[in-house]
């Protein structure tokens, strides 16, 4: 009784309508947002997901069966549920589920470095070009161009081979290769926001470029970004399991999801699970950013007002 | 002195070919505590002369005088404490992210002020809106609530000279009055100067002393509003303006047809 007292009282606060505080404010515009997001379904599944697999790269050494670089010869390219091996061994005889819950903790890790890198420089960079204009816009905007011109895994390739090989090089190539799209959509959105009238208001009260930037332009090109990001992630775990793949990315014997699929790749016809699982593993994760970004696009539209 | 002298000012827009000059030679004074209205069709330059003013408009010749100190290129802090602007459209004028709280006290902080707290609640008061606004966004307010905070906004440096784009034009029609009243009596208690801007000739004549009619770039005419309300003007496109907002057809008019 006095729990659901309590409840609709918390709900009262975060819905109202006249919050009496900052703190209360902003917390009641994340509620909206929280709110509007739970409705989709599909977002919410996606999200499901992701937390799913933050929990199981976190938790990796508690639920892994086996030690995920434990070599047993004897026991190798064991199908399915064999000689408790739950998704089977590999071609050196270890434990695929091991491996592919120790390998959330590189996929998760590659996604998380490339999304702070990226979009940053991207924002950064489109929104200097879009509010100054001029000969700084085409500057930076033809550099973008070249670095677009470029189909994205080639040029990672060309990175990584001039970095060396290794998960870090793979995750700064990635970030290297992804920003582009970042800075054009920055751009194209701080065009479209910077002859507006609460931007010329601040102005007018002495503002320089680098708050307008900041503190007016940044919050509003934000939320574009983080569907793009979302939806992208998908894109960059590929890239990372294709630059894996090409034994440009993680080396061995690092249970990276796309390395993985490498090694498998030798004996798909006879051993179809030592490449199907992570490539499974791969794919769900994939969709999960998806469906995500799908339901932040809906929550984040800036054309709403914020509502 | 004059709050405002602008002489020989010119704006245009674009190079080359797709040059448009939408002022053309406008001379004009405000006197300090007066009201000058600008009224005329929509692009006549009415608001151009208001951004070019504020140093929005970037391609401009001419001279301009602020409280005694001519402009130049570049406007400093201390000419956006003297002058401040009110935009036509509340709709656009706040960031939609931005709380009431945070728009006014970026700008007490941007203007150096120390005592925000008690400011923003004494801006809120002076233009009628209660403390429990605070802290809402602009898209939980109205249009003319929202129009209030810009005017506190404006207000917030403490001005002495209040620029006004078409104040109430994007309100119906009970609230422009509100507006309108609103900012009569602030007006009255800090001794501002007004320059206005609008297509509507009744809400010029409520509230300002002087007039000038523009048509395509160009001041065609500066009266009183005692002249205007005798419909003393010698410029046919005065007459053609004021028979029009009171809804009578002018000879030229009906010879127009």
């Amino acid at each position: 009784m006095t729990d659901q007292v309590s409840q609709s009282g918390w709900r009262a606060w975060l819905t109202t309508d006249t919050p009496t505080s900052r703190r209360q404010a902003k917390l009641s515009s994340w509620y909206h947002g929280w709110l509007a997001f739970r409705g989709n379904t599909m977002a919410m599944f996606g999200l499901g997901i992701l937390v799913f697999l933050i929990l199981i790269a976190i938790f990796a050494p508690l639920i892994a069966p086996h030690d995920p670089l434990a070599q047993d010869l004897g026991n190798r390219l064991k199908p399915l549920g064999e000689s408790g091996h739950f998704l089977g061994t590999d071609s050196l005889g270890r434990d695929i589920l091991s491996r592919l819950i120790y390998g959330a903790r590189i996929t998760l890790y590659i996604v998380i470095l490339v999304a702070l890198i990226a979009p940053v420089v991207g924002l950064f960079i489109g929104t200097v070009a879009g509010y100054t204009g001029g000969i700084i816009d085409a500057t930076l905007m033809r550099i973008t161009d070249i670095f677009l011109a470029f189909p994205r895994l080639v040029l990672a390739l060309a990175f990584v081979a001039a970095l060396g090989a290794g998960i870090e090089n793979a995750v700064l190539a990635i970030a290297l290769t992804a920003w582009p799209p970042y800075a054009r959509i920055a751009r194209a959105e701080t065009l479209t926001i910077r002859n507006s009238d609460y931007i010329s208001a601040v102005r007018l009260q002495g503002a320089g470029p680098l708050r307008i930037i900041t503190k007016h332009i940044w919050p509003l090109c934000l939320s574009s970004l983080i569907v793009r990001i979302t939806l992208d992630m998908a894109g960059i775990i590929l890239a990372a399991a294709g630059l894996g793949f090409l034994g440009m990315g993680a080396q061995p014997p690092t249970p990276e999801w796309g390395a993985m699929i490498s090694e498998g790749r030798r004996f798909i016809l006879d051993h179809w699970w030592v490449a199907t699982m992570p490539g499974l593993a791969i794919f769900t994760v994939s969709l999960a950013f998806n469906l995500l970004g799908d339901g932040l696009r809906d929550v984040l539209d800036p054309k709403d007002g914020g509502s | 002195m004059n709050a405002v002298d602008i002489s020989d000012l010119n704006v245009w827009f674009g190079k080359g070919r797709d040059r448009v000059d939408a002022v053309r030679n406008v001379s004009l004074t405000l006197a300090q505590g007066g009201s000058l209205g600008l009224v005329g069709e929509s692009g006549s330059g009415k608001s151009t002369i208001l951004r070019a003013l504020t140093g929005l408009a970037p391609s401009w010749t001419g001279q301009m005088t602020v409280a005694g100190k001519t402009l130049g290129r570049r406007r400093t802090r201390t000419f956006y404490q003297t002058v401040q602007m009110v935009f036509q459209d509340p709709y656009a004028s706040l960031h939609p992210r931005h709380s009431i709280d945070q728009v006014l006290s970026e700008t007490l902080t941007l203007h150096g002020y120390r005592d925000i707290e008690p400011r923003i609640e004494k801006l809120l008061a002076d233009v009628g809106l209660g403390p429990s606004y605070r802290f809402r966004y602009p898209h939980q307010l109205s249009g003319g609530q929202r129009q209030r905070v810009a005017i506190a906004r404006a207000l917030a440096p403490e001005p002495a000279i209040l620029l006004l784009d078409e104040p109430t034009s994007a309100l119906d029609v009970s609230v422009q009055a509100e507006i309108l009243n609103l900012l009569t009596d602030i007006r009255a208690e800090r001794d501002l100067s007004y320059m206005m801007v609008s297509h509507d000739l009744a809400v010029v004549g409520h509230m300002c002393e002087r007039i000038a009619v523009m048509q395509n770039g160009e001041i065609v005419e500066t009266m009183s509003v005692e002249d205007m309300r005798a419909m003393r003007m010698t410029h046919p496109y005065s007459k053609h303006l004021l028979s029009a907002s009171m809804g009578l057809p002018t000879d030229e008019a009906l010879s127009d047809l």
